[in-house]
């Protein structure tokens, strides 16, 4: 019978890995409960003290947080539509058939963005964007657009490397869902519609509605972590323009000595990534 | 050659007509612009940095930037030999090498007791995983920074293998686990009514056939723990630094070295391209954790 297994044996083969990670995963968080319920400022650690809820409230009431949240889900409203946008397109041309060897060579180059290293993303924005020699400038017909000194072009400028890099992933997505429609249906309506609109809603829409919920949820996650990259690229600013929660964290908590209330700020981002994580698998795993 | 549409196109057989040939074709047309397009754009940034990793500062510094010029691999030697950059190339190696076998280690049993075994928990055991993909490592970067000064762990390579297991575990687990379900139990049940032990089952007989999984789980760790830079930033100093923190430290200053840090930017990324082209079919499937096929 399936399953049949001592718990002795279950727990030799799990117990390591659940033991590592609760190590370095669980234990952690534990410490920056501990921290967020204290005055711990790296700078004056004599004077750590409790202090109860009171990062908390100075976290939910904080206009600098509310507003780094905002920021990153007002990045994640303009990215998402673009990359799903594009993305699509580019399955929808990946998809229609011929070009075998055309098509190999655009799937493996859609791996290139992917693949580059957050950091040099960022770093290669910071090369291609520069006012003066900047290559973007001079493909923009000799512009001389300040991109990494402008509040709203810094912004523009993220919104394209993100884009960039992920509407590959929206694509491949979005190619698997559609390589799901059963060839005679696609045949079939093909051969009562022209209309490429109408195929993708009535035929094809329907396979990618997991896709587009799994990219949902995944890019919203991801927009939260995004670091990386903004680092290497505008350090946040200029001012605050650019800076994402999870930038604002590791200022308050590495650049203002703030432990307490960044770990204070990390736990309610927390919160928020666990609900998304539930329902990522609430509609994902069922099966489990 | 590219523009003839192969036999598998459907527009061939009702593109009867002379007028919808015509269409078919400027359809075709239509298609590889499309795809060169798409090309295009995915490749010119790397396109780009590897050419300007090839530029002198002072060609580096031209305006309008110059498109061809001649290329020098000075860049390469100065970042490598003179400002330490292989020292933190070898660093991430081995950091990157040394959580991946961890994680495969703890994670292959754990996956195959997930894919095997009916056990109390395991839902739970699963929601966990998969909370360890989506939560900012900012929110682990914070208290690990504290332990790791108290324990004396800063500026070590084992702090970073350690941490690394955060989101190398979960995605290890992952995809080892689907590989072994999808292994026909019958085996196993063979192998048991020979007398062999569970532990036996996993290496003889369910490992050598979920090794495609193993290989791909593998790169994935790889190419993850080699990208990261905030734990790098936050965690080393000079001993252990990794070279995506050592790529940003060249960004200090007014007057920056631009072909020396596309130059490392250029010896971070291949590795993980390669890699990438490897495993470029598992990869959506990979970054979903299983919900995309």
């Amino acid at each position: 019978m399936r399953g049949q297994a001592s718990r002795k044996t279950i727990l030799a083969f799990i117990g390591p890995a659940v033991f590592g990670l609760a190590i370095v995963g669980i234990a952690p968080l534990l410490y920056a409960l501990w921290t967020s319920l204290h005055f711990f400022n790296l700078t004056k650690l004599r004077q750590i003290e409790f202090i109860g809820l009171e990062n908390y409230a100075n976290v939910l009431t904080d206009e600098v947080f509310w507003q780094a949240m905002g920021r990153t889900f007002f990045l994640l409203g303009t990215a998402l539509p673009l990359q799903i946008g594009f993305g699509l397109g580019i399955a929808l041309v990946l998809h229609k058939p011929g070009l075998t060897i055309l098509k190999t060579l655009t799937r493996l180059s859609l791996v290139l963005p992917m693949a580059t290293t957050y950091a040099v993303v960022g770093l290669l924005g910071q090369v291609m964007f520069n006012q003066k020699f900047g290559v973007v400038n001079q493909l923009l017909n000799g512009a001389d657009i300040n991109w990494i000194g402008d509040p709203t072009n810094a912004f523009a400028m993220i919104i394209f490397w993100d884009v960039w890099q992920w509407t590959p992933f929206v694509a491949l997505v979005l190619l698997a869902g559609l390589t799901m429609v059963p060839g005679e249906v696609e045949e079939a309506a093909r051969l009562e519609t022209k209309s490429w609109w109408t195929i993708l809603r009535h035929v094809q829409l329907p396979f990618l509605i997991p896709g587009l919920v799994a990219v949902l949820i995944l890019r919203t996650a991801d927009t939260l972590k995004l670091f990386d990259m903004v680092f290497t690229l505008t350090r946040g600013g200029p001012g605050s323009s650019t800076e994402f929660i999870s930038l604002m964290i590791q200022r308050v908590g590495f650049r203002g000595f703030d432990q307490g209330l960044a770990s204070a700020q990390a736990v309610i981002l927390l919160i928020i990534t666990i609900v998304l994580a539930q329902i990522y698998i609430r509609v994902f795993y069922k099966e489990v | 050659m590219a523009v003839t549409p192969s036999d598998a196109d459907p527009g061939v057989f009702t593109a009867a007509t002379g007028t919808k040939r015509r269409i078919a074709n400027r359809s075709v047309i239509w298609q590889v612009v499309l795809l060169l397009a798409i090309m295009l754009v995915c490749v010119f940034p790397f396109y780009w940095m590897v050419t300007t990793s090839l530029k002198t500062q002072i060609v580096a510094l031209e305006a309008p930037p110059v498109w061809i010029f001649e290329p020098t691999l000075d860049n390469y030697r100065e970042a490598l030999f003179e400002d330490g950059v292989l020292r933190t190339l070898i660093n991430s190696l081995i950091i990157a090498v040394c959580t991946t076998g961890l994680a495969l280690l703890l994670g292959v049993p754990a996956a195959f007791a997930l894919a095997r075994f009916e056990f109390r928990g395991k839902k739970d055991l699963w929601f966990w995983f998969i909370t360890n993909r989506m939560v900012s490592p900012i929110v682990l970067a914070l208290p690990f920074f504290l332990i790791a000064r108290n324990l004396g762990l800063l500026d070590k390579h084992i702090t970073l293998i350690l941490i690394y297991l955060t989101f190398n575990l979960p995605i290890v687990i992952w995809i080892v686990t689907d590989q072994f379900r999808g292994i026909p139990y019958d085996l196993d049940e063979a192998a048991r009514l020979e007398g062999a032990s569970q532990f036996t089952i996993m290496r003889k007989i369910c490992l050598p056939l979920a090794m495609p999984g193993v290989a791909v789980s593998a790169i994935f760790a790889f190419i993850f723990s080699w990208n990261e830079l905030m734990f790098g930033l936050i965690l080393t100093r000079s001993e252990a630094k990794t070279a995506p923190a050592m790529a940003v430290s060249f960004m200090e200053g007014y007057n920056l070295p631009y072909g020396k840090i596309m130059a490392t930017s250029t010896l971070i990324v291949i590795p993980v391209l390669i890699f990438a082209l490897i495993a470029s079919k598992q990869l959506v499937r990979g970054l979903t954790m299983g919900a995309v096929k």
